[in-house]
């Protein structure tokens, strides 16, 4: 193993997880804003942001999904020694990392059973950009409407429509998230 | 000071991260109850272990708690759960509900409007709605994913039938987002209408029951009833005895043996705060709180 796999982690991890959990749980709450997230220090590609999901989120319990340029060495060290999570197949994860382009196509993700709605995937999509502007998004945790720089827009609006099923994302640039749930209507800009 | 025998906020990491996972989930479909691997917890069921569980996922050091029982800071659930807090996170506490930024609380909703930036923390002792109606959990899982619900319009009509009106008083279910019927918690119906639309994260815990659900921020929240039987938020039809409020939550307190009864606000710290701004009910005293 890489000795650089084992820096980056939360130094003190049950405050920083609880700090990195609101960011997520107000992200989740309230799509189309965007929170700061830190703590985590992970290896190229991934984003300190992600970092910081992946450490707060994941663990031996929950497989994960490395997606094109992030299914690297660095990173499944990092991942493995720190999370302690499964890494495997886009069809078998609870989480799936990467950019936007390399999980592609994203329905092969879990979208949950129509009993069991919760058993469905969260998409951490790593974007060079993340702003307020773009997309239009309507639905809960929306006063009125919110914009988010989505990459695309037919995707979303695909997975919105199979709710209560559907996959759940979140955005991740550098030090920021943003969150997409199913629940949340998108409408192209 | 906290407990550094304990981890912060007294739960392990992994089992935090359990909780949290199922709440991003119930986040991203309101209303629906996703199921969670409650713990045991140094308190009994039906003592709010499925809100001390939420609000321990939940918690960070910066967080000023407020806790409150039928709306009291002072009753005894109240002060156990606040004090396992202090405890075990050493977080700030605080009985102003302007101030706190996580309130768990057992079956009120405080009467000031809640803000951006809040998080209430309901406990919950049975999350599923038509249990009465139909005690077989693969029977109601099924009647959710079919949005089966005429079972509970009927429940409601035969109350209608029997009493002259919808005789639910508490407890009051709800449809969310136009899709899951909820149980908001023993909440009185009067709070229902504060459940819609609050710029506040809410969040259910049932800790027996293994369940937790959320509701969004400004999330569209109905109460069921019928066109000709509309929902209405009912409450005692006095003032408050102390600050005279006449727009808020009452308990009737029983004063003597010969039948005398006042009527006071459920929400210990609404009439305190009104009674410190001056306002005086038929018995209150002034100056004292």
């Amino acid at each position: 193993m890489n000795p650089a796999a084992l820096e980056g982690g939360f130094t003190n991890a049950a405050v920083q997880s609880a700090q990195a959990f609101r960011a997520a749980l107000e992200a989740m709450a309230r799509p189309g804003t965007l929170q700061p997230i830190t703590g985590a220090a992970p290896p190229a590609p991934m984003s300190p942001a992600a970092g910081a999901l992946l450490l707060t989120l994941c663990d031996s319990t929950t497989p994960v999904h490395l997606a094109g340029a992030h299914d690297c060495a660095a990173l499944r060290d990092w991942v493995t020694f720190h999370c302690g999570a499964p890494l495997v197949g886009a069809r078998d994860a609870s989480f799936a990392l990467g950019t936007w382009e390399a999980p592609q196509p994203v329905d092969r993700f879990a979208i949950g059973l129509p009993d069991y709605p919760d058993r469905a995937a969260t998409l951490i999509v790593e974007t060079t950009a993340l702003g307020q502007t773009g997309a239009r998004l309507r639905g809960p945790g929306i006063q009125t409407t919110a914009a988010l720089s989505l990459p695309e827009s037919a995707a979303f609006q695909a997975n919105h429509a199979l709710f209560p099923l559907g996959f759940d994302c979140f955005f991740a640039c550098e030090g920021q998230i943003a969150a997409l749930p199913r629940s949340t209507i998108v409408e192209a800009a | 000071m906290t407990d550094q025998a304990y981890n912060f906020a007294y739960l392990d990491e992994q089992t935090k991260g359990m909780i949290r996972r199922a709440i991003l989930k119930g986040l991203a479909v309101p209303g629906y109850q996703v199921p969670f691997a409650s713990r045991e917890m140094p308190m009994p069921y039906g003592w709010g272990t499925g809100g001390v569980q939420v609000t321990a996922a939940c918690l960070t050091p910066e967080d000023t708690l407020k806790v409150i029982d039928q709306g009291a800071d002072d009753t005894t659930n109240a002060v156990s759960i606040r004090k396992f807090f202090q405890r075990t996170a050493g977080v700030a506490v605080t009985e102003a509900t302007t101030e706190a930024s996580i309130i768990q609380t057992r079956h009120r909703i405080p009467e000031t409007t809640l803000s951006a930036g809040q998080i209430l923390v309901y406990q919950v002792p049975i999350p599923e709605p038509l249990r009465f109606l139909e005690p077989r959990e693969t029977e109601t899982r099924k009647m959710h994913e079919l949005e089966e619900y005429g079972l509970m319009q009927v429940k409601l009509y035969e109350d209608i039938a029997r009493h002259g009106q919808i005789a639910t008083a508490y407890a009051y279910p709800v449809r969310v987002e136009g899709r899951y019927v909820m149980d908001p918690s023993p909440i009185p119906k009067f709070d229902n209408p504060k459940l819609s639309g609050s710029a506040a994260i809410q969040l259910f815990g049932a800790g027996r029951e293994q369940r937790i659900y959320a509701l969004p921020p400004y999330s569209d929240v109905v109460s069921l009833d019928f066109d000709d039987h509309p929902f209405t938020a009912s409450k005692a039809a006095h003032d408050c005895a102390l600050c005279g409020a006449s727009d808020s939550y009452l308990d009737e307190v029983i004063t003597d043996d010969a039948g005398g009864r006042m009527f006071v606000c459920s929400d210990t710290d609404f009439c305190g705060g009104r009674r410190a701004g001056g306002h005086l009910g038929a018995l209150g005293v002034a100056g004292a709180l």
